[in-house]
């Protein structure tokens, strides 16, 4: 047998079964965007004419922006810590890494509910102290949502950030040290551009997951925070407008996959220079 | 450029390294002189870049004391000692270009934006990277990227230039070249170098002296020509290049010599700043190659066991009747025809090339 077709041999179980469960899925919500009610490119018209679609979809974008880079900015700290903290700081950061991984993401904003909700953890501290009076509003809003994900996105940016620390070569840093470059120095004007490629790989992956997020606003947005994943939800389980759900999902798939390649092509750049 | 006053004496008392149990470094006293080009040599292991690394401050030795210039800088980090240093593989800031590089010093101490554009223009041009200032390192050749190091490294001008094995990725030729380079910053820029190799060529062709390490310690520190004529001991003999050393019976020194037998024959060396007496040295290249026994100065008998060509050289393995080895290097030139291996020879070599080891 040659090379290629015993490589087709090995690869091929596993493209069939991403295409069947993948590929045809998607290519039956992609029909139904253009046939549903009626054939035609009417809900795309639709969906991008009407007023709370974009909301929705500007809402999601600005949530997302937000909170990749809050998961970013918050993973590179910890992602130091584990990567060039000491055995100590390195064991705190990987049991808080890992233990949330095990926890379902239901989980984990229920948790949160209990510690921002007006009647919850936070509120309660600040008011028994006397620092408030009134509870203060960190839930069923933007902000809850924002925190949430966060939060649930935090170790998807690590391991590519720890990557991209892992491979910086620590005599470049001596190098800046040795030429009497001060610590915020060399972390701002070394090590920082030289993890480049891995802020990027990190935000791009919590970006992508962040457009798809359905559970974590569904309970922590409160209804108030529709994100583009609960509206799609919502045409196609609580309304018959299957054909407007169909165009919202065909669009946000679009728009990944215009993002990830602009992203690939800026990443792959950065490796050729 | 003209040699500046700038460069800087370094001095080291008793300087010594653990790390736990296993001892780095021992009790290394040496003095680097002001603009001298000093090469620390020894095997893997020996202790030498621990030494420069001690040198640099990225290491505080366990004992001893450094001075810079008379004054004490045992605790000074390596960030205050500013010294110029070339890393192994180089370390270039990779997401910076060329000229990026050169200036990071010089933006570390503030200079003047004219003024670090003057600077980085001129170690440009000198150390011949002329037209390459806005690639990135990843963009050049290997002896290139060796070159923005040493710039960076100067373009501030050190007291002091560390340089830690900077050829060992390089191949043989443009080894070379990078070595008439260095020489030619050192003359140009008079500072202080500090050079660490494990290749022993490179040591002499480039040192004004060898400092020689082995298991830790400082076994001789000398100018090139007496490390390799005049080793201090047994180590640095076999260090250097290739030696004849033959076992003498009846050993005896005097204020105009030494000698003694070997395989009956009656052997003398005329120096008289012996280090031993067990034994008599002799270079390869020293020896000559005789068809009888040559009239004066020491000779032993042996035959010939095989020839290796080496182009402008050619290294004869020679054996004597008593089974000792000798190596022989003559250059081709002189070659006796005939010598097929079992011709019985003479290995002959003047008094004054042999030392008693």
């Amino acid at each position: 047998m040659s090379q290629p077709s015993r490589f087709l041999l090995l690869i091929g179980p596993l493209l069939l079964f991403l295409a069947a469960t993948y590929l045809v899925p998607f290519l039956g919500v992609m029909r139904w965007s253009v046939t549903l009610p009626e054939p035609g490119l009417g809900q795309y018209r639709t969906a991008l004419g009407d007023p709370l679609v974009l909301t929705v979809f500007w809402r999601t974008l600005r949530i997302c922006a937000v909170v990749t880079v809050s998961a970013v900015a918050a993973a590179y700290v910890i992602t130091l810590l584990w990567v060039r903290g000491s055995a100590v700081q390195r064991l705190v950061v990987e049991l808080c890494i890992l233990i949330p991984f095990w926890i379902s993401v239901l989980t984990r904003a229920f948790g949160w509910l209990a510690l921002l909700s007006n009647k919850g953890l936070i509120n309660g501290w600040l008011q028994s102290l006397g620092l408030l009076s009134e509870p203060l509003t960190l839930v069923r809003n933007e902000f809850g949502v924002i925190v949430g994900m966060t939060h649930f996105l935090i170790p998807f940016a690590v391991f590519p950030l720890a990557s991209a620390m892992r491979s910086v070569d620590e005599r470049v840093l001596m190098a800046a040290r040795g030429m009497g470059a001060g610590r915020a120095r060399i972390f701002w004007q070394v090590f920082v551009p030289m993890t480049k490629p891995g802020i990027l790989g990190a935000g791009l992956v919590v970006f992508v997951f962040a457009l798809g997020f359905f559970v974590t606003p569904a309970i922590l947005g409160g209804g108030r925070s529709v994100m583009v994943a609960e509206l799609i939800y919502l045409r196609i389980f609580q309304s018959p407008d299957w054909g407007l759900g169909a165009a919202i999902s065909v669009i946000l798939m679009l728009a990944v996959g215009v993002l990830l390649a602009a992203m690939m092509r800026q990443v792959r750049q950065g490796a050729s220079k | 450029m003209q040699a500046r006053p700038k460069a800087a004496e370094i001095g080291a008392t008793g300087i010594g390294k653990d790390f736990g149990e296993f001892t780095a470094l021992a009790d290394i006293t040496l003095t680097v002189g002001r603009g001298e080009f000093l090469t620390l040599l020894g095997p893997s292991g020996s202790g030498k870049t621990t030494f420069l690394m001690i040198l640099s401050g990225f290491e505080a030795p366990t004992a001893g004391r450094l001075t810079l210039d008379g004054r004490d800088m045992t605790r000074t980090p390596a960030e205050e000692r500013a010294f110029g240093m070339v890393f192994q593989g180089y370390a270039l800031f990779p997401h910076m270009t060329v000229e990026e590089n050169i200036a990071f010093p010089l933006k570390v101490q503030k200079r003047s934006a004219a003024e670090v554009k003057r600077r980085v223009a001129e170690i440009v041009e000198m150390v011949g990277l002329g037209g390459h200032g806005h690639k990135r390192p990843s963009g050049l050749s290997g002896g290139q990227q060796q070159r923005v190091a040493l710039a960076r490294a100067l373009v501030y001008e050190p007291p002091v230039l560390l340089l830690d094995e900077p050829f060992s990725a390089l191949d043989k030729n443009l080894r070379g070249q990078m070595q008439e380079e260095m020489r030619r910053l050192h003359r140009e820029t008079g500072t202080t170098f500090v050079f660490v190799t494990h290749d022993q060529s490179e040591a002499l062709a480039l040192s004004t002296r060898v400092a020689i390490f082995e298991k830790g310690r400082l076994q001789q520190l000398a100018a090139p020509r007496e490390v390799y004529e005049r080793p201090a001991n047994r180590f640095v003999a076999e260090f250097l290049g290739e030696i004849n050393i033959l076992p003498l019976s009846g050993a005896s020194s005097d204020g105009a010599g030494g000698g003694g037998q070997f395989e009956g024959q009656a052997l003398r060396a005329t120096a008289t700043d012996h280090v031993g007496t067990t034994s008599l040295a002799v270079r390869p290249e020293y020896m000559r190659l005789h068809l009888s026994r040559p009239e004066t100065g020491n000779a032993v008998a042996a035959r010939l066991d095989h020839l290796t060509y080496l182009g402008a050289e050619t290294r004869l393995a020679l054996v004597t009747p008593g089974g000792a080895d000798l190596t022989l290097l003559l250059p081709t030139a002189e070659l006796p025809a005939g010598l097929e291996s079992g011709t019985p020879v003479w290995a002959g070599w003047s008094e004054t090339r042999g030392f008693l080891l």
